[in-house]
């Protein structure tokens, strides 16, 4: 079943509509990861990148392609994505470990330091995750963008948190 | 009777575009519509919008509708709230029911020279056993109790319809603290955008594609309690077999919208029917004129689409009428149009805009083989 029935790309497919960084890019250090496989009218995700990652150009349904060795996996992008669907990974945090920033719009927002149950693209609980970094300026417009440390074998799959419900 | 150049029906997005662009060009607007407060759908649209920096994207719906009301402001659009237009009348006299602040009401009548419909749209409905229970609505009316109202219309929705409306308005909810129990979609696919989809995905809600809703289940109290869904065939009925409850005590519907056209046929305008934009709608050519001299149309009114449309006919319509009423040249008129086309056009494009982008195409032929290239077109 593809995406258009499940609602959830899984990552062999995402991998097939999209460009994603290579071993050797990962490698590197923190970089993002565009979940962007239609052509919509959409494209602020090119200008918000001030290293010029992100390409779209003309026409604006085009899907944007991300140039990795350019992108310095800031995660300006992902709080700009008006269909949350960039995420900044890490793989190379520590020697077991690795960090997903993904945007969360939902109430409470977590702290550094919370413990929560992270998820992948269909919500189910991999592993639990600690917290190290939330980023929410003005300039994100109340889509804060959080950090999560989780095992490395996870780095593909965890895209947010389980919400807590209030 | 009060004389005004313009009159605009509807203060929604194509409503506010069309009297800011008159506005600014020196027309005597007047902008009536029967809510409470202006802005349409916009403030109740707490996402960031897609679309280019030249469609205010990233923007959340109900900045832009702050943005329109002051430019609004400054173009000096005079609005009448709770304002609702009752007839229209030969010679363009319209007859408007305005609500004062302390609920009196008073019958009063403009004479315009123009008159833009931007009425939008409603939503449909979807029937089955028990639909008209208390906690059954339209996803719309759901959204507007918790993004502008703040009251949740429940703790535990089922939403029908994965088109965008019922993706957006399921992740709203949760945003809001409701918990959304299940996504039913008749379709064999999502028909809204996947990254709306995979928003509430992450959220673990799951979608039920090839399913309906066959009952809504009441308490003996009428509450409502959960809803049996089933799988459908082909041809979307129920296969027996294959109910299966879900506990809920909201059940949200968001089986798309339908263009109003009420005031559009009262003016005497031709419509046309067109599935692609969800039914019977006036027929216009490129300046947005109906078939009525004089008589312009813009936004959802004119086919179901989204703001960033609503906003650039809205304008094209206002540059139109202004143009008619001699403030604006023939030529800057026609260089603003054609701007505005390119920017309709990119908005058109891609596997979601073509139909549309073809059916808007089968309009405006259809319009010029009926009624024909009017005096003041291109």
């Amino acid at each position: 079943m593809s995406f258009i029935q499940t609602g959830s790309l899984d990552y062999t497919e995402l991998a097939s509509l999209q460009t994603l960084p290579t071993e050797e890019r990962f490698a590197k250090g923190p970089v993002a990861i565009l979940e962007c496989v239609q052509e919509i009218p959409c494209n602020p995700c090119e200008a918000s990148c001030q290293f010029g990652a992100i390409q779209i150009g003309e026409p604006i349904t085009n899907l944007p392609s991300l140039l990795s060795e350019r992108c310095v996996g800031c995660g300006v992008c992902v709080s700009r994505c008006p269909g949350l669907a960039i995420v900044i990974v890490n793989k190379i945090y520590s020697k077991t470990t690795a960090t997903v920033a993904f945007p969360y719009e939902y109430y409470p927002v977590p702290e550094t330091g919370d413990i929560r149950e992270a998820v992948n693209r269909k919500g189910e609980v991999l592993c639990r995750g600690r917290i190290i970094k939330v980023s929410n300026p003005a300039s994100y417009d109340h889509t804060p963008v959080v950090t999560i440390e989780i095992p490395k074998k996870f780095a593909d799959e965890v895209r947010s948190i389980k919400r807590i419900l209030v | 009777m009060l004389q005004k150049d313009i009159l605009v029906i509807g203060a929604g997005p194509a409503g506010l575009a069309a009297s800011i662009e008159a506005g600014k060009s020196g027309a005597k607007v007047l902008l009536v519509d029967l809510n409470m407060q202006p802005g349409g759908q916009l403030f109740k649209q707490i996402h960031k919008f897609f679309g280019s920096s030249a469609h205010h994207s990233g923007m959340r719906g109900f900045q832009i509708g702050t943005q329109l009301l002051e430019e609004a402001r400054e173009a000096h659009v005079e609005i009448w709230m709770q304002s609702t237009v009752i007839g229209i009348f030969p010679g363009k006299k319209i007859g408007i029911e305005r609500e004062a602040a302390d609920g009196s009401k008073e019958l009063l009548t403009i004479q315009a020279r123009k008159i833009i419909l931007a009425t939008g749209a409603s939503e449909n409905a979807i029937r089955f056993q028990g639909w008209t229970a208390p906690g059954v609505m339209g996803a719309g009316a759901a959204q507007t109790m918790i993004n502008v109202n703040h009251v949740l219309p429940g703790k535990k929705v089922v939403m029908l319809g994965s088109g965008n409306v019922g993706l957006i308005v399921s992740y709203q909810l949760m945003q809001a603290g409701c918990d959304v129990a299940a996504l039913i979609e008749a379709a064999p696919k999502i028909g809204g955008y996947a990254v709306h989809a995979a928003k509430i995905r992450r959220a673990g809600v799951p979608i039920y594609i090839k399913h309906t809703i066959t009952k809504a289940l009441l308490d003996t109290d009428g509450c409502l309690r959960g809803c049996i869904i089933a799988q459908v065939d082909e041809h979307f009925h129920p296969v027996p077999g294959t109910e299966k409850e879900i506990a809920c005590d909201t059940i949200t519907l968001a089986a798309g919208l339908r263009p109003v056209t009420d005031l559009a046929k009262l003016a005497g305008c031709r419509l046309t029917y067109n599935g692609a934009f969800g039914g019977w709608l006036p027929l216009h050519n490129k300046k947005m004129e109906t078939s009525e001299t004089g008589i312009f149309t813009a936004g959802d009114s004119t086919g179901v689409e989204e703001a960033n449309t609503a906003l650039e006919e809205g304008k094209l319509a206002g540059i139109s009428a202004a143009e008619e009423l001699g403030l604006l040249s023939c030529e800057i008129a026609n260089t603003q149009r054609e701007e505005i086309w390119a920017r309709l056009h990119s908005l058109r494009l891609g596997p979601f805009g073509e139909r549309r982008m073809l059916e808007k195409e089968h309009i405006l032929a259809e319009y010029a083989s009926k009624i024909g290239i009017s005096v003041l077109s291109e």
